[in-house]
């Protein structure tokens, strides 16, 4: 069933010697730059696509190592600071017993990075072929980074709410450790790179079989 | 052949934005959903009185965050000691020295950006919900608009009011203040206008409109 719809020619726009807008969808002719209808520049496919997909995300990867080497937090407690990494702070919610929001800082923190990397890395490397898993299951592998990558940014306000309401002085004081920058650039890099990447080709592997 | 290709003829086409497969345009009833014949992805979705009823969201969600950013959000009470911090206070604890580029970005994801994105939608699609011509430059705000939507986090950011809330459970009672209700109201009406928010058929509507 699945191979019988492959096999069916699909005419895009590109085939047909025109350009559609990624923005608004409509479609002009081939030497056009800018959409008529909304404005957005046109390009059939994007040459140069791939190659900022590769350098935001190396971009964000080098980043995630100081978010997870530098603390993240700094607690002092009666003069004495602890210091709470990433992956330390929710161990901590853990051993306190609270499993569901230890759960949702560790999936935002570690789960969501790590996974869009190796995600985006995939998909970038796996665009031109017809390898694997096949057009729908990457189509929904994209929509799911684009989707869940910007809730990694939870992680940032949560330091930001704790510093700005934990101010007691003498007692007890939450600072942001400099983790908090470098993870918040490693989420907006990696949040550039899946919107540089064009979904348009990897649905082009399949066309080229059949022309 | 492409060079000759005449405009009206183009009119009647729409390329899927995700896939690039071509459509012919057909008349969506509102309520139905056009999808794309080889990757699903939703090509038309009118509905019913669906500008009107963004811009009135659009406009509501706007209103309350002023009043999310002005009145107190969170109030900390801890062996007789208490504190209370508006969303500014979220936002200024990384403005101290070096961290002051992350307290601007973190200002623009909890409010700049969705506050402008707010106004933009509001601007851009007002005019045409009251049945008039489009207002000047509708068309750059409404991208903007579009540009700003995954920079924009009041949502992340109310579920990271809840983890902290959560992890300072321990330590101290937490209270929401009213600007914390404006704020969690202000993420539902943006949720349900963006489900109203049919692409597609507003960058249609605005060059009909424009047209006209
Ligand atoms: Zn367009
Ligand atoms: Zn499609």
């Amino acid at each position: 069933m699945e191979n019988a719809r492959r096999t069916q020619a699909v005419l895009t726009a590109r085939r047909a010697g025109l350009v559609g807008c990624t923005g608004c969808g409509k479609v002009h002719a081939a030497g056009d730059t800018v959409c008529r209808r909304c404005g957005a520049s046109l390009q059939s496919r994007d040459a140069k696509s791939l190659q900022r997909v590769w350098a935001w995300l190396a971009a964000g990867m080098v980043a995630y190592i100081p978010a997870n080497i530098y603390p993240m937090l700094l607690t002092t407690n009666f003069g004495k600071t602890q210091e709470n990494t990433i992956v330390g702070g929710a161990i901590e919610l853990f051993l306190h017993g609270s499993w569901g929001v230890a759960l949702i800082v560790f999936a935002a923190s570690v789960l969501i990075p790590i996974g869009k990397f190796i995600a985006i890395g995939y998909l970038a490397l796996s665009a031109r072929s017809k390898v694997v898993i096949r057009g729908h299951g990457r189509q929904h592998l994209y929509e799911v980074v684009e989707f869940i990558g910007r809730w990694s940014m939870i992680d940032v306000f949560v330091v930001a709410i704790l510093s700005a309401l934990v101010r007691f002085d003498f007692a007890a004081t939450v600072n942001p450790g400099i983790a908090a920058v470098s993870f918040a650039l490693s989420v907006a890099f990696t949040m550039i790179s899946a919107q540089n990447f064009d979904p348009r080709t990897l649905w082009d592997a399949y066309e080229e079989d059949d022309t | 052949m492409t060079a000759t290709t005449p405009e009206s003829q183009l009119d009647a086409l729409i390329a899927c934005p995700t896939c690039d497969a071509l459509h012919h345009v057909t008349v969506v009833i509102p309520g139905a959903r056009a999808r794309c014949h080889r990757c699903g992805t939703t090509l038309m979705a009118p509905r019913t009185g669906a500008m009107t009823r963004i811009v009135m969201l659009a406009a509501t969600a706007a209103i309350l965050m002023v009043a999310a950013v002005f009145f107190p959000f969170l109030e900390l009470q801890a062996g007789g000691l208490s504190r209370q911090s508006s969303v500014l206070g979220a936002v200024l604890a990384f403005s101290e020295g070096w961290m002051m580029p992350l307290a601007v970005a973190v200002g623009a994801m909890i409010v700049a950006l969705p506050f402008a994105r707010l106004l933009a939608i509001t601007y851009a699609l007002a005019p045409m919900a009251l049945g008039w011509r489009p207002a000047a430059q509708a068309e750059r705000v409404f991208r903007w608009a579009e540009a700003m939507r995954p920079w924009a986090m009041a949502e992340i950011f109310i579920l990271g009011v809840a983890v902290a809330m959560v992890k300072v459970a321990g330590l101290a009672k937490v209270t929401p203040g009213p600007a914390f209700w404006a704020f969690a109201a202000l993420v539902l009406v943006t949720v349900l206008k963006d489900n109203f928010m049919c692409r597609l058929t507003i960058w249609k509507t605005l060059e009909e409109r424009r047209r006209s």
